[in-house]
């Protein structure tokens, strides 16, 4: 085995349980977490079914962004839908047989890739036009976006300019998910591709990618509006009323 | 009449360029040692007060689930940054609802997140020093936790939770606020935020009786502390002298009068308002709370009504069965509590009050959404309640109604400038300021409907816009209460008004 698939594997196996621990043990403190008073964002549903629909109009519309601003709503919804195909149809590289789905939004996915694009340029402009936005960047903003931007450039590169050997990546990776490392093609581009996404994976459980979990543990979106019909006391305040007795 | 620049009504908003550090200089007046304690804070900035600080913001992210999620989820997007009325109004950049965030973020991810432990310069966090907690105490005290930014934000992240949490930090270091602490105290010993002691609202009360009388010749009754009635009325203590609560107040007791409901008020609940949620403070804020659960308790009432007043509502709709429930002693045929609009507007659709409209035609009236009401609370059994009830009651009994611009009004009012305990005379500038956006609405419904007055149904809001809606242009007057209208229209049974409409209609 090269050196380099020595190293593609073992940042790939440790992109992937900084990942998968990083976000459960977050997660769980979210969960964790009580919520000691109701506070959602009124008016709020009545219901718990209510609930879900605002939430799921929330994760699949961002409604609250559409009302707030029309520029940052279509660039986040280019890039971040624009992602989410380019994400599945990347699971061809994953899966064998190919899922027949996958299959199917193979063509809308390799388009896709220019909206995410387009979306994460039109973010990344807003932080140098706009001045307010400009205000509140930080040095890590921009890095997020360049991360992405070399992400989606680097693999439109390998789809349309340079190829690489894609039946070799995916035994790669097959290889990787049943514990039998395969030699991976050593294209600079491939490389850089995949050595940015081993990045993105290890930093998303500790950078403000974390608003991906944190938007379904939000108290003004996730609550119901029935304070006066129920108590919603928190462990330690039930601590507090008991020790007065 | 300003020491500072008035800003200028537009006849579109805009959104204003970045001035940054124009206000800087505004904070309250620092507690005294002496309104400290009462709260259980230290009298004076402690030694130790970094490491005190920092374990207090250890203590509140595993306490509060929002405070964790909102300092983790914020991505910087921007789109909270022109919703703030406190930037619309001063410029200042850290008015943005997420760079005020970001002065605790900053320090959150200095302490507590392994990217600002290792990469601070990166991820822009910083060490808690003196200048920091400055501006803390400043720009924490320039929010009035009115929620405008929640409803914009894609993840819901609420400033209101994150200045809550700050300034309990300050509580707890020994920097409080005060105006809010000075306040709480006298809740404690008086029973109201005014300090207005049994006798003196006694006295006040039977004035009010009296001037009824002799209004409509109908001996309408305020009573306080009376045992065995059926309703407990819960009302700030403004409505008990200021111009125009009192006439809100009036409003109250004719339209139980003429419900022929038993009711009464409270010396030792004397007041609506909890300023304890301002600072954060569930032990505060539930002991403000357990005195109304104590009053209903002593005086044997099967109900409680709140009067108008916008966060007093915020935390009797969302959180008094919380903080002080059950109450299972209670008629649980009726909300718990309920709100003085909602009181009236089942009359109103039981066909039980009876209006002459006409007794309002000299006013042109909008409806200003308190912002705790808007976004904190609900009336009635339905989602928008808070919207569609108020206006109901106004337009049952006024003739000329005309709301304000889409985006000035509902779950996207504007703060009044004055809430969160910012209603203080050393944040005056702020308080100007801070009402430009709905001073900007309000005068484009002047100009294109002749709109005279402006109803609302909280107290801070009354005394904040009588006070600097004169630096718009506008008089103190335009401001009046929801049941201040109602009382002028309401006919009561015997009444003189009741006499007359006969003899026009014979």
């Amino acid at each position: 085995m090269s050196l380099v698939t020595t190293l593609y594997v073992g940042l790939f196996y440790l992109a992937t349980i900084l990942l998968v621990a990083g976000l459960a043990l977050r997660i769980r403190k979210y969960a964790q977490t009580p919520a000691p008073l109701k506070i959602p964002t009124m008016p709020a549903p009545l219901t718990e079914t209510g609930v879900a629909m605002r939430m799921a109009r929330e994760v699949v519309f961002f409604e609250s962004l559409f009302r707030s601003n029309k520029w940052t709503w279509i660039f986040g919804y280019l890039f971040h839908f624009g992602m989410l195909l380019v994400l599945l149809r990347h699971l061809r590289y994953f899966t064998e047989p190919v899922w027949f789905w996958v299959n199917w939004i193979q063509p809308f996915g390799k388009y896709a890739a220019f909206a995410m694009l387009a979306g994460l340029l039109g973010l990344w402009a807003r932080r140098f036009l706009v001045d307010r936005v400009r205000y509140i960047s930080t040095p890590s903003d921009h890095l997020m976006l360049a991360l992405l931007v070399g992400i989606a450039l680097s693999g439109l590169g390998m789809g349309y300019l340079v190829h690489t050997d894609i039946v070799a990546v995916k035994a790669f990776f097959l290889g990787l998910m049943r514990f039998s490392p395969q030699p991976l093609p050593a294209d600079p581009l491939l490389l850089v591709h995949l050595g940015l996404v081993a990045i993105l994976m290890i930093i998303f459980p500790i950078s403000k990618l974390l608003h991906a979990p944190g938007v379904f543990f939000s108290p003004t979106r996730n609550q119901v509006d029935n304070p006066r019909e129920r108590r919603h006391i928190a462990p330690w305040a039930e601590q507090m009323e008991a020790s007065e007795r | 009449m300003a020491d500072f620049e008035v800003p200028e009504l537009r006849e579109y908003p805009i959104v204003p360029k970045l001035k940054e550090g124009t206000m800087a200089h505004s904070r309250p007046y620092v507690a005294a040692g002496k309104f400290q304690t009462p709260l259980g804070f230290p009298e004076e900035l402690v030694d130790n007060w970094k490491e005190v600080a920092i374990d207090k913001m250890g203590e509140l992210l595993g306490k509060y689930r929002s405070l964790q999620v909102f300092l983790d989820a914020c991505v910087h997007c921007g789109a909270c940054t022109d919703k703030c009325h406190y930037y619309l109004g001063t410029s200042d950049p850290k008015n943005m609802p997420v760079a005020r965030q970001e002065l605790l973020r900053k320090v959150y991810r200095r302490y507590f997140t392994f990217a600002g432990k290792y990469f601070p310069k990166l991820v822009g966090a910083a060490d808690l020093t003196e200048e920091v907690l400055d501006e803390w105490y400043s720009y924490f005290h320039q929010c009035s936790q009115c929620r405008r930014c929640s409803v914009f934000c894609p993840y819901g992240i609420d400033t209101a939770e994150i200045s809550m949490a700050a300034r309990e930090i300050m509580d707890a270091v020994g920097k409080g606020q005060k105006y809010c602490n000075e306040i709480i105290g006298k809740v404690y010993v008086v029973g109201n935020n005014l300090g207005l002691p049994e006798p003196a609202l006694k006295d006040t009360l039977e004035g009010l009786e009296e001037d009824i009388e002799d209004d409509t010749g109908v001996k309408v009754r305020l009573p306080l502390d009376e045992k065995g009635c059926e309703i407990l009325l819960v009302t700030p203590s403004a409505d008990f002298f200021a111009e125009p609560h009192v006439d809100g107040l009036m409003g109250y007791a004719k339209v139980f009068h003429e419900a022929g409901v038993s009711w009464t008020l409270s010396s030792k609940a004397s007041e609506a308002a909890n300023f304890g949620m301002f600072i954060g403070s569930y032990e505060n804020m539930r002991k403000i709370a357990l005195r109304i659960r104590e009053a209903a308790l002593e005086l044997g009432v099967k109900r409680i009504v709140f009067g108008e007043c916008g966060h007093a509502w915020r935390v009797a709709y969302s959180f008094l069965n919380t903080l002080a429930g059950p109450f299972d002693f209670l008629d649980q045929k009726y909300p718990i509590p309920q709100h003085i609009c909602e009181f009236t507007y089942n009359l109103i659709q039981e066909n039980k009050l009876r209006f002459n409209k006409a007794a309002n035609d000299d006013m042109r009236v909008t409806f200003h959404d308190s912002c705790n009401v808007a976004r904190g609370s609900g009336m009635g059994k339905m989602e928008g309640g808070q919207f569609i009830i108020p206006r109901a009651v106004i337009k049952a009994a006024c003739n000329h109604f005309f709301d304000m611009d889409q985006d000035t009004i509902h779950d996207s009012t504007f703060c009044c400038g004055g809430g969160g305990g910012l209603l203080t005379d050393d944040l005056m500038e702020l308080r100007v300021k801070g009402a430009q956006p709905r001073a900007q609405a309000l005068q484009r419904v002047v100009e294109d409907h002749g709109v005279t007055n402006m109803a609302a149904i909280c107290a801070i809001c009354k005394s904040q816009f009588t006070k600097v809606l004169p630096y718009y242009g506008f008089t103190m007057d335009q401001i009046v209460s929801v049941h201040q209208l109602v009382s002028n229209a309401i006919v009561l049974k015997g009444s003189e008004q009741e006499a007359e409409l006969a003899g026009e209609t014979e």
